[in-house]
């Protein structure tokens, strides 16, 4: 399979980042920069890296089953995050997480029909001052009011 | 790429690691040159290692991951002369509830983090470096691997950096999803493409650490201040904290107060005043009912527990921690159950189950609180959730078993009476039954 050659560039800046004899070092980066641009961690891709790093495809199985970001699934086009951890908890993450399944209709690791949204309730992300906080792929949104998450759907659908 | 901040600052902060937050294009190398940047390295080179490491050993840095362990005694367990190569590892793994400053650190000063690893490799005579950054955090491995290249176009890593002899490069790994990767020993793991399970210690990172070689590992946060350490000397540093606990530290606010943000702010700063002076008092003019003073894993403080230094050791004397400066505020109208409950269920999630008794043991506190708080627990359930707890405690690889059992007992033991408020059929008094609900 072939990727693209911004990709296949990092690919070799990680590779070249390995001490001798661990190229395996560059599994989990690379799994995950295939990810991005595949939509999930295909059994072509775990094929086509595994190959290249000169290991079995269950070594790569390891990896992906323990990793909480990689899936072998598509996500939606936007992924939505939503901390419900203790200092989002305290600030209204919990009512977010169930505003927004009601606002797209899906469930924990659901997509929406359209493909456009998926959703995922997730452990602290690192923003717990400037909580409640979400995810939409690596962008972060602070102090996410339900009216402010409806307005985001809104803007996101708008520009598909 | 401009730098981020998400909060005005405080006229309280002392502003050392974040003094070029809010600059125009903070993350640049022009920027950072021009504020003093790469001076403490240029001078590092010309120190022998040693001084080097009295310099940080004299500063009292202790680390800012959560342990407190001091840093310039991890460097010194480096082995001079090993036949081996020597690494240095930045752990930005930042995934303990209620820590949020890594994220600043690197996404508004990369070249900082930079520096902090560049002048730990001197001194301790490493070849490469690798910044670990958590999966989400991409903006800031953008940031990062942006001021690699700018250093290495400007010659600040590569062969003979600026004609010294020294060789040194860095490289970026990302996470893919697991907190558990915040632990040193299981970061190591991953670091070299594995699942990030814990290593049995000894040997320790310092002699047997990545890739089987020599490796300092050290959270952003403290390499971040050893450039400062080095330019002002170690004790100009000691001197801005309290004994044994040297510089300032990135303190995150957050929960139930006014002015929630990430301060920087000496070591020792009193907790009340934090949350009354910097945070703005609690919100909606509450009454303040309990913190957990340095992150999930540690042990909450009682309202009246919290006229205390915020240092390491005021706070292990208080049988609680400093932890990662995760500051959590809980109002009147918090739920201690359901707090405690929320964060054991995080524990439970991200036990990797390398051990049977974090694995079980976080997985039955889980369903006991989930239980308790949905009001079907039993009044020998409390002893129970604490006893599970105890035989946790000490009996794992790493420490995510210890971090969730301290809490999971503190909770219980300076909240009984809300504990059995819930038992027994007892709906939890501080949310509206659904009977309410409907009648609205």
């Amino acid at each position: 399979m072939t990727f693209s050659p911004q990709l296949e560039a990092r690919f070799e800046e990680l590779l070249r980042s390995c001490p001798p004899g661990h190229k395996r070092s560059a599994l989990i980066p690379m799994l995950l920069y295939a990810q991005d641009e595949v939509g999930a961690v295909t059994q072509e891709v775990v094929e086509e890296i595994t190959r290249r790093l000169g290991l079995k495809t269950m070594e790569a199985d390891e990896v992906i089953t323990y990793y909480s970001m990689l899936r072998r699934k598509p996500a939606g086009k936007y992924h939505i995050q939503i901390c419900t951890n203790i200092s989002c908890m305290l600030t209204g993450g919990l009512e977010l997480w169930e505003h927004a399944r009601k606002k797209l209709g899906i469930g924990n690791h659901e997509v929406t029909p359209d493909g456009l949204f998926s959703l995922e309730e997730v452990e602290c992300i690192g923003a717990c001052s400037w909580a409640p906080a979400i995810l939409v792929n690596y962008d972060f949104h602070h102090k996410v009011t339900p009216e402010a998450f409806d307005r985001l759907i809104d803007t996101l659908r708008k520009l598909s | 790429m401009s730098g981020m901040l998400y909060n005005e600052p405080s006229p309280l902060e002392v502003k050392v690691l974040t003094r070029r937050f809010g600059l125009e294009s903070p993350v640049r190398i022009d920027t950072y040159l021009a504020t003093g940047g790469y001076q403490a390295f240029q001078k590092a080179l010309k120190m022998k290692p040693e001084e080097i490491i009295e310099e940080v050993k004299a500063s009292n840095l202790r680390g800012r991951g959560g342990a407190g362990f001091p840093t310039g005694m991890k460097w010194g367990f480096v082995p001079r002369h090993s036949p081996k190569p020597k690494y240095i590892v930045a752990n930005g793994d930042e995934g303990e509830p209620g820590t949020c400053k890594d994220r600043l650190l690197m996404e508004n000063d990369p070249h900082q983090l930079l520096e902090g690893m560049m002048i730990a490799a001197v001194a301790v005579g490493a070849q490469a470096g690798y910044i670990y950054i958590r999966g989400e955090f991409r903006k800031c491995l953008e940031a990062v691997e942006q001021a690699i290249g700018e250093a290495r176009e400007r010659g600040y890593l590569g062969k003979n950096i600026l004609g010294s002899g020294f060789d040194f490069d860095m490289f970026t790994r990302t996470g893919a999803g697991s907190y558990e990767c915040g632990e040193e020993s299981a970061l190591l793991e991953s670091l070299e493409g594995k699942r990030g399970v814990p290593r049995i210690r000894p040997p320790f990172p310092a002699v047997v650490g990545a890739f089987g070689c020599p490796t300092v590992l050290n959270n952003v946060e403290t390499f971040c201040a050893v450039p400062h350490i080095i330019n002002d000397g170690g004790a100009a540093f000691a001197l801005l904290g309290t004994p044994r606990n040297g510089g300032t530290r990135l303190f995150c606010l957050s929960g139930h107060i006014n002015r929630p943000g990430v301060y920087e702010l000496p070591m020792g700063f009193n907790l009340l005043r934090m949350i009354e002076e910097v945070g703005g008092g609690i919100r909606g003019g509450k009454k303040l009912k309990a913190v957990i003073p340095g992150g999930s894993s540690c042990p909450v403080l009682k309202a009246e527990e919290c006229d205390i230094a915020m240092d390491f050791d005021t706070l292990a004397k208080a049988k609680s921690m400093l932890g990662s400066g995760g500051v959590i505020v809980m109002d009147e109208d918090t739920c201690m159950v359901k707090a405690a409950m929320r964060i054991l269920s995080f524990y439970a999630h991200e036990s990797c189950g390398w051990c049977v008794p974090c694995r079980e043991g976080t997985t039955w506190l889980k369903k006991l609180l989930l239980r308790f708080h949905a009001g079907e627990g039993s009044r020998g359930d409390i002893d129970l959730i604490a006893e599970v707890a105890r035989n946790m405690l000490g009996r794992t690889f790493c420490p995510l078993g210890d971090a969730a059992a301290m809490p999971a007992m503190a909770f219980v033991e300076k909240f009984r009476d809300e504990f059995e408020a819930h038992a027994e059929g007892e709906p939890c008094p501080f949310e509206p039954s659904p009977r309410e609900v409907l009648a609205r």
